[in-house]
């Protein structure tokens, strides 16, 4: 769109009758865990209905649905946010990670394999917010020790008190992409850039 | 949620001129705290001006050797920015102690300023609230009142103002840039939001089609004594029960200038320049800053649920002055 030009969606009222007709949806483009997708929404409708409701990608979960729990949490360009919070129409272009696109080739993400071998999770309601947000904060870089990594997972409550098996499985993560990026740094002129391919 | 009508806006301009056509229409930023609102039909906005592409997200020095925040600055963004943690980290500890990661790298510094209060009375439709519909009442002051104000209440309403951000930028003397269809206006951080008195549903000065371009600090940091101390239930991702943000400027043991701002306690960050006074020339010593708390909080009320806070808003000022003044270590 060019600088200065606005984009209006309107709500179809119609004065004098009774009826109001169905308010104008309008065409937004999501690239969702790698797949370019154009998609119709209204303009109320958040990033996690739209993932749940219309996608049927119902790893993300929905447990507030007021930015008080975390279970809503995916990855909007590589960074960690609630999505029960955002208005799917005011991504539009961007691109969303969910639970559903870490699997590479059938092999789970170091941190779902994590998450496993800890046993990092009871009823499992609260498990792809609590993975999608570790993935962010080992993106982000500002939390190493354990009370930092505490500090960081704060806004994913976990009902079943999981906690200690879950700060293990991203200590163990955060292991593995130190050995990762320690041989890729031995491997590659370009770590940085091998370091992405390796890890989503 | 009510269905809106929804606008993007991509420059300062048509920003304003849509927020000036329609009254009932609301800027979107993060989101984080309007969403939550309309989903409990608190706002109804008729139109969401989404104003995430209005090129406002850059953080940059200002010509008088401060450090100008763009309004969509995120949180997270300017918590973390080199120049923010090695200039101002007091603003840096404030924003990082609250909300949570993820709601950090959504919430923008624009927004941040004008979040509503969690009075849970303004927050359930079925409860009257002279924020929310004025003329109904308040049924914080004789309900539940364990988070309210202690300081510059009104008889129509007692609720606090719950940023962390807003408490260091009131020490800092931050000023916030405003830009409406009336031009642009710099308004001073203490002068922007306001005591309910009898208008609890206006929280600030701001215009509705004024929209907040940046918020600019002034060169001075504080960052060699500050201390943000935050006390609540819960040690993270919780509002504060009380909050204070101290910085001081000292000559070894001297204090030369003094900079205190509570959270928590009243309608908008609470300043006490009479007390910040006090401390000109003293040494830094328990009992100097006993003084400093119990002036800030001389006159406070407190309405059955809340009255601890004014103790604990008293014990704050001390720890945090003893953390500024490096005379023992934050825990
Ligand atoms: C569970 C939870 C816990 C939280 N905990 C804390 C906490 O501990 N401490 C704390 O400080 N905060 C906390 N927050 C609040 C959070 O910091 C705010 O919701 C956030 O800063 C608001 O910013 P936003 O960009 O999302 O605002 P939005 O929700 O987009 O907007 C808020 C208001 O500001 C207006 N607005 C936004 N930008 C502009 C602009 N540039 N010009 C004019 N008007 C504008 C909007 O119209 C709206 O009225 C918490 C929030 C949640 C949901
Ligand atoms: S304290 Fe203010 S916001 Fe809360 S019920 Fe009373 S009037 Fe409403
Ligand atoms: S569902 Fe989004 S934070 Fe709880
Ligand atoms: S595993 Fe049940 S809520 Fe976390």
């Amino acid at each position: 769109m060019a600088a200065g030009a606005i984009m209006r969606v309107e709500q179809n009222t119609q004065a004098n009758t009774q009826t109001v007709s169905l308010p104008s949806s309008t065409k937004i483009t999501l690239t969702i865990n790698g797949v370019r997708r154009e998609l119709q929404v209204e303009p109320w409708t958040t990033l996690l209905d739209l993932l749940r409701l219309n996608l049927d990608l119902t790893g993300t979960k929905k447990g507030c649905d007021h930015g008080q729990c975390g279970a809503c949490t995916v990855l909007v360009d590589g960074k960690r946010i609630n999505s029960c919070m955002t208005l799917a129409i005011m991504k539009d272009g961007s691109e969303v990670m969910t639970i559903e696109g870490l699997a590479q080739n059938g092999a789970l993400h170091p941190l779902q394999q994590a998450f496993i071998e800890h046993d990092a999770f009871q009823c499992g309601y609260c498990t792809p917010g609590q993975i999608c947000s570790a993935i962010g904060l080992m993106r982000e870089g500002h939390a190493t020790t354990a009370d930092e990594i505490r500090e960081s997972m704060s806004g994913n409550i976990c009902r079943c008190g999981a906690y200690p098996n879950i700060l293990a499985a991203i200590q163990q993560a955060m292991a593995h992409r130190r050995n990762v990026d320690r041989v890729a740094g031995e491997r590659s002129v370009n770590p940085i850039a091998n370091e992405r391919s390796v890890n989503p | 949620m009510n269905n809106f009508s929804y606008t993007r806006a991509t420059d300062i301009t048509s920003a304003v001129n849509e927020a000036s056509r329609e009254a009932t229409a609301k800027f979107i930023a993060g989101g984080t705290n309007l969403i939550d609102l309309m989903k409990e039909n608190v706002a109804r906005p008729t139109r969401l001006i989404d104003i995430n592409r209005v090129p406002l997200n850059r953080i940059e020095e200002t010509k008088d050797g401060g450090l100008r925040l763009g309004a969509l600055v995120t949180n997270a963004d300017t918590a973390y920015n080199d120049q923010v943690e090695k200039r101002y980290p007091l603003l840096s500890r404030a924003i990082l102690s609250g909300a949570s990661a993820q709601l950090r790298n959504m919430a923008t510094d624009g927004g941040n300023l004008l979040q509503r209060t969690r009075c849970y009375y303004f927050y359930d439709v079925a409860t009257p609230c002279n924020k929310r519909e004025p003329g109904t009442g308040c049924s914080a002051i004789e309900g539940f009142n364990r988070m309210h104000a202690v300081l510059g209440t009104s008889d129509q309403c007692i609720a606090v103002h719950p940023s962390d951000m807003c408490v260091a930028l009131a020490a800092l003397e931050a000023v916030v840039r405003v830009t409406g269809k009336n031009g642009d206006r710099a308004i001073p951080f203490s002068d922007f939001h306001r005591l309910p008195g009898d208008t609890p549903q206006i929280d600030t000065n701001l215009e509705a089609d004024e929209i907040i371009t940046s918020i600019d600090l002034p060169p001075k940091g504080f960052a060699d004594h500050h201390a943000y101390l935050k006390v609540r239930d819960r040690h993270s991702y919780a509002f504060a029960l009380v909050s204070v943000a101290a910085a001081l400027e000292m000559d070894g043991n001297k204090i030369k200038g003094t900079r205190l701002a509570l959270g928590g306690v009243a309608h908008k960050p609470w300043r006490s320049k009479e007390a910040e006074e006090l401390l000109n020339g003293k040494a830094a010593n328990s009992d100097n800053f006993q003084a400093v708390a119990e002036t800030v909080m001389h006159g406070a009320k407190g309405f059955g649920h809340n009255t601890f806070k004014i103790d604990l808003a008293k014990r704050a000022i001390v720890r945090a002055l003893k953390h500024a003044a490096q005379m023992e270590a934050p825990r």
